[in-house]
């Protein structure tokens, strides 16, 4: 019988090395994986790279990792946010590296990562600072650029519901980067609050296929971002 | 369901409703339409009766609604600012990979986006001053105009300092290069052309020179065909 479910968050992330790429899903607080981000945290692993859309806010989920020092790297789109001055400290002190990718070249990027493409050219960005140093060619009256795909090791992501064979569901705009970085990865973990036998999830309305995910986390009740940062938690 | 408008009146030319609502007159009934967070949102409360607008938000939804009422809203129904929103009859969720082949693939009609400064090639610079110790940050802008049929700029003409933001060439790092399609201000309705920028509409009580004298490159007059477009 197949059954991907690990049993607590820091079983799941436990073997992710120093130095190892790490995809986190989310869009703002919407997808953030917190349990799973806190439980990497926990584990202590440095000198990632982290691949995600933003850079966290307030002191607890992506922005906590970044302010425990354990981020070399970030490969992001807005790493920007109101209320988090976490990563902009970082940065200005040159402490962490930043490659800036726009959102659909860095979403592009992960789903060719995911794919077998190791890379594609795009028009988006030429002409300004992002396309510098990069490879153009036209294609027809279009000037474009190369990007490359992107793998990671490990990709940590939120969905809403799970079977036991890792096939998932998730809620609203929740959902934003975990379906492309689900097949981006040597190992997939998944958080979800709720898990049910193979066979429960209507199989035309599964959004990633099981053989995208290697680890499955149930988080009954997961913490929001937004709730936690209400309340003046920081993590650890 | 909105809040109240917090607009004044402007002493010279359109307010900033006047000129979501000029911009609102020009989208197609049933277009799919990405509004750029902040000012380009208001355009949403001026589309004319009868006509319905899709809206996609790149984070992911489309077929975004208003603002819910208080205490009724998910953190994980957002819009690309972050913001909770909600969802219309014949809405539909999906991946970021999905989303922007919506945006890259030209499947959009219409972005509406801000501007720092629009230069009379149609080169856009909306995501960054330069200035050394500021934290870049570019989201989806690039990939908006790169894709999208068509890309209108809402914007006041010059800055509160006074600073012209319609110009020759763009002095901020750019967005993306001839990529804005028409520009609507506090002044004036202005179409890029091949010729530079063109106006197809003056604000009511301005005149040609007026606008002239506070852009940074040739103003070409209005055409019976420009203003018909």
């Amino acid at each position: 019988m197949i059954d991907k479910r690990v049993v607590g968050a820091a079983a799941a992330v436990a073997d992710i090395p120093d130095g190892a790429t790490v995809m986190i899903g989310g869009f703002g607080e919407a997808g953030s994986p917190i349990e799973l981000i806190h439980a990497l945290i926990d584990q202590g692993a440095k000198q990632l790279t982290v691949v995600s859309n933003n850079t966290g806010s307030g002191e607890v989920g992506l922005a906590a990792l970044l302010k425990a020092g354990r981020v070399r790297k970030v490969v992001c789109s807005f790493p920007r946010t109101a209320n988090s001055t976490v990563f902009p400290d970082l940065y200005r002190r040159g402490e962490v590296e930043l490659e800036l990718v726009p959102q659909g070249t860095l979403a592009e990027r992960i789903r060719a990562g995911g794919a077998g493409i190791p890379a594609f050219f795009t028009p988006t960005a030429v002409g300004t600072p992002l396309a510098q140093g990069k490879e153009h060619r036209f294609f027809g009256e279009t000037e474009c650029v190369l990007e490359f795909g992107i793998r990671a090791d490990f990709t940590l992501i939120k969905g809403r519901r799970a079977d036991t064979h890792g096939n998932v569901v998730y809620h609203r705009t929740a959902r934003n980067f975990a379906p492309p970085m689900a097949t981006a990865a040597g190992i997939t973990v998944v958080q979800v609050a709720e898990v049910v036998d193979a066979g429960q999830l209507d199989a035309e309305s599964i959004v990633t296929p099981g053989i995208f995910v290697d680890r499955i986390v149930h988080v009954p009740s997961p913490q929001q971002e937004s709730a936690l940062i209400a309340a003046g938690a920081r993590y650890p | 369901m909105r809040p109240p408008s917090t607009d004044t009146p402007a002493a010279i030319g359109w307010s900033r409703d006047d000129i979501a609502r000029r911009l609102a007159q020009d989208i197609p009934h049933g277009s799919y339409v990405n509004l750029g967070i902040g000012i380009p949102e208001l355009v949403a409360r001026f589309v004319p009766e009868g006509r319905t607008l899709i809206y996609h938000t790149e984070n992911g939804l489309l077929g975004m609604g208003p603002s819910p009422a208080v205490g009724a809203g998910d953190p994980e129904l957002i819009n690309a600012g972050k913001r909770q929103v909600t969802m219309m009859p014949g809405a539909a969720f999906f991946d970021q990979a999905t989303s922007f082949a919506m945006i890259r693939g030209g499947h959009l009609d219409l972005s509406v986006l801000g501007a720092l400064q629009v230069s009379q090639a149609g080169d856009l610079a909306n995501w960054s001053t330069g200035e050394a110790d500021a934290i870049p940050a570019v989201g989806g802008a690039m990939d908006l105009v790169a894709g999208v049929r068509r890309v209108f700029v809402l914007t006041q003409h010059c800055t509160k300092e006074g600073e012209m933001k319609l110009v020759g060439e763009c002095t901020y790092p750019l967005t993306g290069r001839a990529v804005v399609d028409r520009v609507y201000t506090d002044l004036a309705v202005v179409d890029i052309t091949p010729d530079g920028f063109r106006v197809v509409e003056l604000a009511p009580g301005v005149d040609f020179g007026f606008v002239q004298e506070r852009t940074g490159a040739t103003l070409l007059p209005p055409t019976t065909r420009a203003a018909a477009v």
